[in-house]
């Protein structure tokens, strides 16, 4: 069945089953790979996106339940005042290592700090122990998350 | 700041014409080097992303005066990495070295994945071309800083000839020789031609530590731009022209064959191309994951679960079990232990066990091929590319040098990498599908069919005299030699350096010291090198073992290790630094306990302090760790502490959680709810003190992970006074009576 997508302000045509998951359609039909595959079971958010605005689980998430919603990815979220300042974070505490569950950590932080200006270490678990890094980058996660919040708090 | 590119095997490349160079515009030049399909991709992604083609960016007269280092006319320096990026750093820490005797600044260099070849870049501690071990550094510090400082005289001499004066009198600063004395500089570029004239040096001088601007600094990593916007390529974002997607289901049990499969649903799912029967596997190629994922879970299978069908992990364990009974072979022996604990006033024997363990890489196995009539392209992130190579052409029955491979940076490596099951796999499957196929496993499939870090049983007697002290020291173990399979050579007269490390040449003095080991091997499971590799298991037998000596002697920890240490000063120097900076000996509320490891591994020092709360549940928390590292010269400390912080979260992960069972030769665990990782909930505080040294690099990848999980399970004896002696830690057995 053909779905007109609306990811990162670009509509896009494709023609899948409509249980397809997100992450399929976004990777492997529209080769934005930078949203990743990692347990198929919304088990390690990995593939995290944000529908309008809502991290969510592209694993799980069936292309026919998107609609007419704005889907972001890690392609983009640079371009929201939040996934700028906690990709900043991000460099500036040297958080990645692997790198590869980071698109993911990125999207729940930016969506974390989008709703949230001053989040408490609870709030920040909460929010991020859905997203598993093998690596444990964890601690700098913390502290980043921590330092885009002040950042942008000053307006930064 | 410069990124690592992706199109590594650059003598492989299509053609140099279609590299193509992306400047990305945050904050000075940031270059990535790309294959055409992923610049398409990219701009695909981000139209409005500044791009430029860049034809010359490979220019024919570069000064090539070895294996890693390549300059060109003019722009950036390439470095052609030896050792692959799988998070440890080392595409950070391995330029530092070159930069820093060619006198470049790190903004001046681009990387390049190593071609496949064992000549050029094998890892002189190995002997094969691999990633592994904690060695990178080992093995560079020497070969790769005089690889820089003999490319800059060469340089030197060529600037020397031109202006007419004593290369002597010349010198180097940010990829410019220097006359200081008349004030004339040139940049590197413009040397090549005559610098590619100039006779290598047989000799070169290589600098003073004191003179080092940037070996020793927190140098910001080379390849995380790329990793916090979506542009990092790993093997797993491959996409040549015309690709198919795959997912495929192996024998469920260890050693069964595929004995019949009914397609017809499969075939009729929306994107199902293919479906593709091996001896021992099937699997779906579709025009998405998506598809290929549904066609799979479509498919009626019936297995032969072949000869080990029975096969439980109790079985493992009874035959290990088994050995430990009677004499192994010895791997080291001081005095004579047996009649030493026979005369000591104190008797302690224990057994130890620990299970089979997953490597779990956040990216799960995957690999691409192109099978052509005359040859085969792979695209796939791996630690030992050039056995990857071989595996490859065995399997598709060409030449070696008919096997393309393109390495990638690595989504987790941790040893699961430095096998070649899954390119086989994926070869074997290319060989039946017209266009090149990207084979992803679920991450059931993952977990399933990995090669596991191996059970291992031990069994620890000591002696003690009157005042409490060891007078003697026995273990002998039992488990599966990993060496003996991936590198034979290395695996003498029963015992293999990697399967005793932690187990021998003990920080301890003893008087009489047995170890023997028994390579006993599972049936139909392969095991493989898992972070921190055979000290994963020694160092939590022997630390906890200390600690029950300890304990016996009615001693503290600290205390009674230090007593044991006077021949050698740099783990008592971590072990004293640790101690100080976790506030040992202060009070702790009831149910909360602190306990110590050491650990002299891959060539470094380490004493680590947890600090763990247990719940009335038995739940066990780790809130503090406080690491003490002595790992000689420190190139990165900021990558020292981001590995340490790293393998200690590895560690506790498979101290409270990690297991992997077998029920009728099946794994029982399957996905992350079964096979669990620490959280963001459950990490602690990790502070890492670095004790400054003159000594040669040690490995710093995996050390905490083995030194970490001791640490762990000697607190909760602190905390409960139960003392854990196999893993993963069973919170049964930690309830709160009262």
């Amino acid at each position: 069945m053909a779905f007109t997508l609306r990811i990162n302000g670009t509509q896009h045509s494709v023609d899948v089953d409509d249980d397809t998951p997100l992450l399929w359609v976004l990777r492997d039909v529209l080769g934005m790979t930078g949203t990743k595959f990692g347990c198929g079971m919304a088990l390690c958010g990995a593939c995290t996106v944000h529908i309008d605005g809502t991290p969510v689980r592209s694993c799980i998430t069936p292309v026919d339940s998107v609609g007419n919603s704005a889907v972001t990815t890690i392609e983009s979220i640079g371009s929201t005042p939040a996934g700028a300042s906690i990709q900043r974070a991000w460099l500036d505490h040297q958080v990645p290592q692997c790198g590869y569950c980071q698109s993911g950590q990125i999207m729940s932080a930016a969506a974390l700090l989008a709703g949230n200006a001053n989040p408490s270490d609870s709030q920040i678990d909460d929010a991020m122990s859905g997203n598993i890094c093998r690596c444990g980058t964890y601690v700098r996660i913390r502290e980043a998350i921590k330092s885009a919040a002040a950042s942008s708090r000053q307006g930064g | 700041m410069v990124g690592p590119l992706n199109d590594s095997s650059t003598k492989y490349s299509p053609s140099r014409r279609d590299i193509l160079k992306v400047g990305l515009g945050t904050g000075g030049a940031l270059f990535f080097v790309f294959g055409l399909p992923t610049l398409a991709q990219r701009l695909q992604a981000d139209p409005g992303g500044a791009a430029e083609t860049n034809a010359a960016a490979e220019p024919e007269a570069a000064f090539v005066p070895n294996a890693f280092i390549r300059i060109p006319p003019s722009g950036p320096v390439t470095l052609t990495m030896p050792y692959v990026e799988m998070g440890q750093g080392t595409y950070t820490s391995i330029p530092m070295l070159i930069a820093e005797e060619l006198d470049l600044d790190l903004s001046q260099v681009r990387l390049e994945h190593a071609p496949p070849d064992e000549n050029l870049y094998a890892n002189p501690l190995l002997g094969v071309q691999a990633t592994g071990n904690s060695n990178a550094i080992r093995g560079a510090w020497q070969p790769l800083r005089e690889a820089g400082a003999k490319a800059r005289m060469m340089l030197i001499a060529a600037a020397a000839k031109r202006w007419g004066v004593e290369p002597s009198s010349c010198g180097t600063e940010r990829g410019e020789v220097v006359h200081s004395s008349t004030n004339r500089r040139i940049a590197y570029g413009k040397l090549v031609t005559d610098a590619a004239t100039m006779p290598v040096p047989e000799n070169v001088a290589l600098k003073d530590p004191k003179d080092f601007k940037l070996i020793g600094t927190a140098a910001k990593r080379l390849d995380l731009p790329a990793k916090v916007n979506g542009t990092a390529t790993f093997g797993i974002d491959a996409r040549p022209v015309g690709l198919k997607f795959a997912t495929l289901v192996q024998s469920p049990a260890f050693g069964g064959r595929l004995k019949k499969v009914d397609d017809t649903a499969a075939k009729a799912v929306k994107g199902v191309r293919q479906i593709v029967r091996l001896d021992d596997a099937v699997a779906v190629v579709a025009d998405h994951m998506g598809a290929a994922k549904k066609g799979l879970a479509a498919l009626a299978i019936e297995w032969d679960d072949g000869p080990h069908a029975k096969l439980d992990t109790s079985d493992i364990l009874a035959e290990l079990e088994q050995a430990t009974q009677k004499p192994a072979v010895v791997a080291q022996r001081i005095g004579d232990a047996n009649s030493a604990i026979s005369g000591a006033t104190t008797k302690v024997e224990a057994t130890y066990h620990v299970p089979f363990l997953a490597h779990a890489t956040m990216e799960p196995m995957n690999c691409t091929v192109h099978m052509r009539p005359d040859a085969c392209e792979i695209w796939v992130g791996t630690q030992a590319i050039a056995r990857v190579q071989r595996a490859a052409a065995k399997v598709a029955g060409l030449p070696v040098d008919k096997v393309i491979v393109h390495n990638h940076l690595i989504g987790g490596g941790f040893g699961r990498r430095l096998e070649s099951d899954g390119v086989e796999r994926a070869v074997q499957i290319a060989m039946q599908v017209d266009s090149p196929v990207k084979v992803v496993w679920t991450r059931e499939e993952d977990i399933q069919h990995d090669m596991y870090r191996p059970m291992f049983f031990d069994r620890l007697s000591a002696g003690l005299d009157a005042s409490g002290k060891p007078v003697a020291w026995s273990n002998r173990f039992a488990g599966s030699s990993i060496i003996a399979r991936w590198l034979p050579a290395a695996f003498n007269n029963g015992l293999d350096p990697d399967t005793t490390e932690g187990a021998i040449n003990l920080v301890y003095n003893f008087p009489n010291l047995q170890v023997e080991y028994a390579r006993v091997e599972p049936p139909a499971i392969g095991t493989a090198f898992w972070r921190s590799v055979g000290p994963s298991h020694n160092v939590f037998v022997t630390e906890s073992f200390i600690d029950e000596l300890a304990a016996a002697a009615g001693q503290d920890p600290v205390a009674y290790r230090l007593g044991l240490l006077d021949k050698s000063p740099r783990a008592r120097g971590v072990l004293a630094l640790a101690a100080e900076k976790s506030g040992w000996g202060a009070k702790l509320p009831a149910r909360a306990g602190r306990g110590v490891s050491l650990q002299n591994a891959f060539g470094s020092y380490m004493a680590l302090v947890a600090e763990v709360e247990i719940a009335k549940s038995g739940d066990v928390r780790v809130r503090r760790v406080i690491c003490a590292v002595d790992c000689g010269i420190v190139i990165n400390p900021d990558t020292i502490r981001a590995q340490m912080q790293s393998a200690v979260v590895f560690g506790i992960t498979a101290a409270l959680h990690g297991e992997i069972t077998l029920k009728n030769a099946r794994v029982e665990q399957s996905n992350f709810d079964t096979y669990q990782m620490l959280r963001m909930d459950e990490a602690p505080k990790i502070e890492v003190h670095i004790v400054p040294s003159n000594e040669a690099p040690g490995g710093m990848g995996e050390a905490g992970t083995s030194a970490i999980v001791p640490a762990v399970t000697n607190a909760i004896f602190a905390a409960t006074g139960k003392r854990l002696r196999q893993l993963p830690v069973d919170i049964s057995v930690l309830k709160d009576p009262s």
